[in-house]
């Protein structure tokens, strides 16, 4: 039911084409994406009555492969957070253990497909925000390569990172639905050629024999020894298909976080500018002049929003930019000289997706540090714009426990190909 | 290193440095420049939070400069008219309009 887990914030059926490769399945879609007609709220008071008056270009994809959009799923408000409790319609229970969060920011579509509610989900990346709530609730999810899926459509929180992707049950559904929305799109300019006659989901065929697996030191370091065991459990299965493990260092990944909320942070406080109560979303009371009725009207913004944006302003304000943004985006360059490093000698990249199992309800809302600490494993990916794929490995007492593979740019064949073999395992 | 020219180098050269000097005022100051307004509660948590977290960023300090290579080209397309929203499409979400118009709040 969704109710229980309060998966959806607006509960619609929006019908696609009566063919395609989509046909009879059901999509749950994060509501940070526009549904001409259908209200989209980013999780936010601020967005509460928007009702677009256009279709994402990822939206269109699904509904023109045949597939029926069921509602739009609960996010943490503007994708901001790590567990969907950020959301101004109340958090998402994770289906596995309804006393735990979903993960986040994309929770309603993962706990979606994991509760049964659809068959396949749209999320959006951003530092993690598909992976970790697929990793919680024992479902794959994948984060495409920069530029792989057109974001028109898609309510900015930081456009250099982030990306739209498929959750499903399976790594085959999920690159079945990786193949629907990628290519090209003349309204989105970051968009590449790559993936315009893809086949993904031929890839899931479980032939891992001869693959080169870099298994990287520093995202096991700290992790819980539940999730570790686990992980690597799942990796050993693969050696016994026929790939290769060695060990690769990326040294540069400790600052990932950093980095990643810096230049994350910066780039959200300049997006939510646009919400000035004027041309649409909610407008505060004030009789003030536009200085302080655009102040009022952002009122509405929740905690973590309003945390983000003003930790963006100051990160990019004179006097602190060289000391916080210039650094990070020196940092996002070394940890893209890191990951090609790695690849000149491995196929994929695998690790942990999440540091720790499920948190409870609650437990991490009023420590946002902690939260943020959470995404070290899946912000190294945004920042240098690689793919990635979370895929369940097991269970460690009772709890989904997801491994992440990450690919070289445009190499999302390799990581589904590794991932069917995880799961063929299971 | 720098090429933003606001940047005037007067206040911390390091992230450590900034870190330790939020305070309330800094954080009321912020959110000024960011046009959010803060109720008093709301101003002492985000002191103490922003604490831990800059001090936190403060690592960042020790990333060595990294030649940034970006093989990255511009995508132009032709500057041609093009389907759009109608007048009334584009008005259906404001708070207030006026002969079409987007009413906004008085500027001063």
């Amino acid at each position: 039911m969704a109710a229980d887990h309060n998966v959806f914030i607006t509960e619609e059926s929006i019908e696609g084409d009566a063919e395609g490769p989509l046909a009879g399945r059901t999509v749950a879609v994060k509501d940070n994406l526009s549904t001409a007609g259908v209200r989209t709220t980013c999780g936010s008071e601020m967005l509460a009555d928007y009702v677009p008056p256009y279709d994402a270009t990822a939206v269109v994809r699904v509904k023109d492969a045949g597939a029926t959009i069921v509602g739009k799923a609960n996010m943490d408000e503007f994708g901001m957070g790590t567990t969907t409790e950020t959301s101004a319609f109340g958090p998402t229970r994770n289906p596995v253990d309804p006393d735990r969060v979903p993960g986040g920011s994309s929770g309603g579509s993962a706990a979606a497909v994991a509760a049964g509610e659809a068959d396949l989900a749209l999320g959006s990346d951003t530092g993690g925000s598909v992976r970790c709530p697929a990793a919680f609730c024992g479902v794959v999810g994948i984060k495409p390569t920069y530029g792989l899926v057109s974001r028109y459509g898609l309510i900015a929180y930081a456009n250099s990172l982030e990306q739209i992707g498929p959750i499903a049950n399976t790594v085959e559904d999920a690159a079945t639905l990786l193949d629907v929305i990628a290519g090209p799109d003349p309204h989105d300019g970051t968009t590449r050629e790559a993936g315009a006659e893809s086949n993904y989901a031929a890839a899931a065929n479980g032939d891992v024999d001869g693959m080169t697996i870099g298994v990287v030191t520093e995202l096991f370091d700290g992790a819980d020894e539940r999730v570790v065991e686990t992980v690597e459990a799942a990796i050993a299965d693969l050696e016994s298909r026929g790939a290769e493990t060695v060990e690769v260092s990326l040294p540069s990944l400790e600052y990932a976080v950093q980095a990643y909320y810096v230049i994350a942070m910066g780039e959200a406080s300049s997006n939510l500018a646009r919400f000035d109560g004027v041309r649409y979303g909610h407008r505060g009371e004030s009789d003030g002049n536009w200085n302080e009725s655009f102040a009022e009207t952002r009122e509405a913004f929740g905690a973590e929003v309003k945390r983000r944006i003003l930790l963006g302003t100051y990160a990019l304000s004179a006097g602190y930019h060289d000391a916080y943004y210039a650094k990070a985006q020196d940092a996002r360059a070394w940890i893209k000289a890191d990951f090609d490093d790695a690849f000149e000698s491995v196929d994929v990249i695998a690790s942990p997706t999440m540091p720790v199992l499920p948190f409870e309800l609650g437990e991490s809302l009023d420590d946002p540090l902690r939260m943020y600490l959470a995404d070290a494993n899946t912000t190294p990916v945004n920042l240098a714009n690689l793919p990635a794929i979370s895929v369940p490995a097991g269970t460690a007492d009772g709890l989904p426990v997801g491994l992440q593979l990450v690919g070289p740019a445009f190499g999302e064949e390799a990581i589904v190909r590794a991932a069917s073999a995880v799961e063929h395992d299971l | 290193m720098s090429e933003t020219p606001e940047s005037d180098g007067d206040t911390a050269n390091t992230a450590a440095a900034a870190a330790a000097a939020v305070d309330a005022e800094e954080v009321r100051h912020v959110a000024e420049l960011a046009r959010v307004s803060l109720a008093d509660d709301e101003v002492d948590r985000f002191t103490e939070e922003f604490a831990d977290i800059l001090d936190s960023f403060a690592a960042l300090d020790e990333v060595p400069e990294t030649e940034r290579d970006e093989e990255l080209i511009n995508v132009m397309r032709a500057d041609e008219v093009r389907e759009g929203l109608t007048q009334e499409e584009a008005l259906a979400n404001a708070a207030e309009t006026e002969d079409g118009f987007f009413k906004g709040p008085k500027v001063s």
